[in-house]
């Protein structure tokens, strides 16, 4: 029994709840049960994580290296599999709960709308539940086919979220996303393959260790790569993602722009930095940061030319991913660099990006969900002089904007500065540019919305609006925690801007092991 | 021509044939064969890496196709689903309007 | 590449044109025609994963090495796997109220002749599942041949058209989850013995992997049917065309005349 309660242990309860989670909504047929379960669980999974984050700073870099793998069925690597956390992953998880338990809460409001059909809640929870288990499951593998498999849960559970709406925009973007997210998977099963026809195991960190620079470590480094950036939706292979997470209701598009993409480019940074880091070519490394860069422009382009409040929302999320795929050029230069693997500036900087914008993004989508659920529709040209009726969703929307543009004292600021400082020390003088006209393309589609939200009304515009307005509010009153959990997304952001030295410490922990 | 090369040319030819299909086919039931086709080249290549003349197949890889297999059903029936879904709202809509 | 999803042939009215279908079909040959190369420039050096499995085999409780990977070795990828199912089922669960899981039909449009064969059939069936379960522990078989052929059966008697399951009922959402309940309880039960999630011990070793394949076969069989079930009764009844979501209605039609109006009634 000893052995059983160890800290270790967590790691495993980590995928554990969420799938106990999963079952309970299925089988329950209360409304009010279900929700209160999910939040329940949120908070005993946030709370989970915040013991393992202890435990795992205070144990230092010096780790022995037995305690940061759980081997499942006690068999060990390479014949079973084992869960593995670091610090990049200890930070992921760590954003993984933080906003389950947000977006939970503002789930449970969100599906008890009066009129609503109770069958959403009965399908949204479990897949909710299955879509967290799929996210903790990959950041904590360490075993290739176990990452395809986790992979493909994220997939079918975001695809059958997404068409929760049932109408016919939504299914056909679900499906778009579905045939888009099986043919990356597939390339990903085809590398995994080759990998263990190669080298003869499936384990990461034994992978690491043996592999080499031939031939077909580096086709499958391709096909992995080309797997994975369909599904984190880099340009050009983004098509699919402005409809899904735009069609999606206003949680499953937050955790799908905070999270689901975010997966994928954790598992990029860990075969390219990692993993296969021999087959990581110069070339490769800088194709990938200039798609990013093409990804930057190209998404404010179309954010800016969108009509659609939550559609300029998921462009911006195609734009941002940009800034994460300047990792690997700016991993690219130095020598000690590339040797510091997970554990270098550059990660840190990335990293400290994607819980900057994870915030950011999820706070955005939530007061787009708002804004919607109050005046029916998210046609930005149609809400002039909101901000007098919703000041909450406005102000919410502000912060999370100064976030993505990166105006102190925000995340977003900090980790555009870290990236600024990596691209500089590293001498790499263009990404610099790129990253500040980055910023200013976000200035402008974000002012473009706050502008017309929050001027007065022109004479162009007749009183009409303005009370049809006023009648939707009264029709449709929020609960006052909807607007709240988006604050609170928002102003952690700020608060992350405060502390910035907590993620840093956290993400090169393990990376000397 | 040996037996490795015969099945390497098969599977990842399944796989381009498959990639093709899904890229230029316009009809929606035809991406989804083109899917299951890709996929069923992927499985031919993991079995035909497990074979080992003097003992037991790799047992591993045949483990690896059968969760492969069920995971291609569950994302078939889920891709059909919605595409019956969006034919039969399409349905309704032609209907109402006539 | 993936506009609105097209449901006819129109006369090749919305293809891409010729020059981009040749230029794919290059790159994509290229593509193949790379990775043959690769394949056949790098050996293939036997792995010592088969050798490991063969070692541990007498300690794993099956005999057959791919039931002991798949269900002691790597059970973790098995759970998630049955998972993935779950998602699947959850995603397409109907909305109908129907609490019953068997159901009778009225105005039952009965196949005399499938429904003769059935009576000698499906038992045999039921004992060929079973069997597969008990023999996947040294031959070739196990949870999900089982699960498939028992699901199998039920698409038969579907078909036949006296019978008929929803699967909105508790207690067929309780068979739905039983696999995955069995397996997170057996695989946590164990780790207050050994200390380990998922490790059995050694002398129970055999009895559990049968207890959590049957629960398997149970769920596995209960989601394909419902799987089928809401592809086949995915209908617009025409002559009440209404623009509601296409649920199934109330009094769903035998499921072969459903097959039968899907193909033959040309798209509007």
């Amino acid at each position: 029994m000893d052995a059983f309660l160890t800290v270790d242990t967590l790691l495993p309860m980590l995928v554990g709840l969420p799938l106990l989670a999963a079952i309970l909504t299925t089988l329950l047929k209360s409304y009010g049960l279900r929700t209160s379960i999910s939040i329940a669980v949120a908070l005993i999974q946030l709370v989970i994580v915040v013991a393992l984050l202890s435990w795992l700073s205070n144990s230092g870099p010096s780790l022995d290296t037995q305690h940061q793998r759980y081997s499942l069925g006690g068999w060990g690597a390479p014949l079973g599999i084992d869960l593995t956390i670091d610090g990049f992953s200890a930070l992921m998880l760590a954003l993984t709960a933080t906003l389950t338990l947000v977006l939970t809460i503002y789930s449970g409001y969100y599906f008890s709308e009066p009129h609503s059909q109770l069958d959403k809640t009965a399908r949204f929870w479990p897949l909710w539940w299955l879509l967290i288990m799929g996210i903790n499951g990959l950041f904590l593998s360490g075993d290739i086919f176990n990452i395809y498999v986790t992979l493909e849960i994220i997939g079918l559970a975001a695809v059958a979220l997404v068409a929760l709406d049932g109408s016919r925009a939504a299914l056909t973007a679900a499906l778009r996303y579905l045939l888009v997210g099986l043919l990356g998977s597939l390339c990903y099963l085809l590398a995994v393959a080759l990998l263990y026809r190669t080298y003869g195991t499936l384990d990461l960190a034994q992978l690491s260790a043996i592999a080499e620079p031939t031939a077909i470590t580096w086709a499958a480094l391709a096909l992995i790569t080309t797997g994975l950036l369909l599904k984190t939706a880099l340009v050009p292979l983004h098509f699919w993602l402005p409809l899904a997470h735009g069609s999606a209701p206003a949680p499953v598009s937050a955790i799908l722009s905070a999270l689901v993409v975010k997966t994928t480019l954790y598992l990029l940074a860990r075969f390219w930095l990692d993993a296969l880091e021999p087959a990581a070519t110069d070339y490769g490394l800088l194709m990938l940061g200039m798609l990013g860069a093409a990804a930057i422009f190209w998404g404010s382009i179309q954010a800016l030319r969108a009509k659609r409040l939550k559609l300029m929302v998921a462009y911006s999320t195609v734009a941002q991913l940009g800034y994460l795929f300047l990792l690997f050029p700016l991993f690219l230069s130095t020598g000690d660099t590339r040797d510091a693997g997970l554990s270098g500036s550059a990660v840190s900087a990335v990293a400290y990006f994607i819980v900057a914008h994870a915030c950011a993004k999820a706070a955005m989508f939530l007061a787009a969900g708002n804004i919607m659920r109050t005046v029916g529709h998210d046609e930005i040209d149609q809400l002039p002089g909101l901000a007098k009726y919703m000041p909450l969703s406005l102000f919410t929307f502000a912060i999370a904007g100064a976030s993505l543009i990166g105006l102190p004292p925000s995340a977003g600021f900090i980790s555009k500065w870290l990236l600024l400082n990596v691209a500089i020390d590293t001498g790499q003088w263009w990404w610099v540019v790129i990253i500040l006209s980055g910023g200013l393309m976000a200035a402008m589609y974000v002012f473009r919305v706050l502008n017309i939200a929050f001027i007065s009304v022109d004479e162009k515009v007749q009183t009409e609006p303005k009370s049809s307005i006023n009648e939707q509010l009264t029709v449709n009153k929020l609960p006052t925690l909807m607007p709240l959990c988006a604050f609170l997304l928002a102003i952690l952001t700020i608060i992350l801007g405060f502390n910035a030295e907590l993620i840093l410490d956290l993400v090169t922990i393990g990376g000397d092991v | 021509m040996t037996q490795e090369l015969l099945y390497n040319i098969a599977s990842i030819g399944l796989f381009g044939i498959g990639l093709y299909g899904l890229i230029v086919a316009p009809h929606i039931v035809r991406k989804i064969l083109a899917i299951n086709i890709m996929s069923m080249g992927v499985f031919m290549l993991l079995v035909a890496s497990a074979s080992n003349v003097n003992g037991t197949p790799d047992p591993v890889l045949h483990a690896m196709v059968l969760t492969g297999i069920v995971v291609a059903i569950a994302g078939t029936a889920m891709a059909l689903f919605l595409a019956g879904k969006i034919h039969t709202l399409g349905q309704a809509s032609d209907k109402d309007d006539h | 590449m993936f506009q609105t999803p097209e449901f006819q042939d129109n006369n090749h009215a919305d293809e891409l044109p010729v020059v981009s279908k040749i230029l794919c079909a290059i790159a994509v040959g290229i593509l193949s025609l790379g990775l043959i190369v690769v394949l056949m420039v790098t050996d293939n050096p036997p792995s010592s994963l088969p050798a490991l499995v063969q070692g541990q085999l007498t300690q794993s409780g099956v005999q057959n090495p791919v039931t002991a990977v798949l269900l002691n070795f790597r059970s973790y990828d098995t759970l998630l796997e049955i998972a993935v199912l779950l998602i699947v089922a959850v995603a397409m669960l109907p909305n109908s109220q129907d609490s019953r899981l068997v159901s009778v039909v009225t105005n039952a449009q009965v196949n005399p002749v499938l429904e003769a064969v059935l009576r000698w059939l499906i038992p045999m069936i039921i004992v060929m599942a079973g069997y597969l379960l008990w023999t996947g522990a040294s031959l070739p078989g196990g949870a999900f041949q089982s699960g498939a052929l028992l699901a199998s059966a039920g698409v038969l008697v579907q078909l036949s058209g006296r019978l008929q399951f929803c699967f909105t009922s508790t207690i067929a959402k309780l068979l739905l989850t039983i696999g995955l309940i069995t397996f997170m309880i057996v695989g946590v039960g164990v780790a207050t013995t050994t200390g380990v999630i998922l490790q059995y011990p050694t002398q129970l070793a055999a009895p559990l992997i049968l207890l959590i394949e049957s629960a398997a076969t149970l769920s596995i069989a209960a989601i394909l049917l419902l799987l089928y079930n809401s592809l086949a009764t995915q209908t617009v009844d025409i002559s009440s065309a209404s623009a509601k979501q296409p649920s199934t209605s109330n009094k769903s039609p035998a499921p072969n005349e459903t097959l039968q109006s899907t193909t033959g009634e040309p798209a509007s």
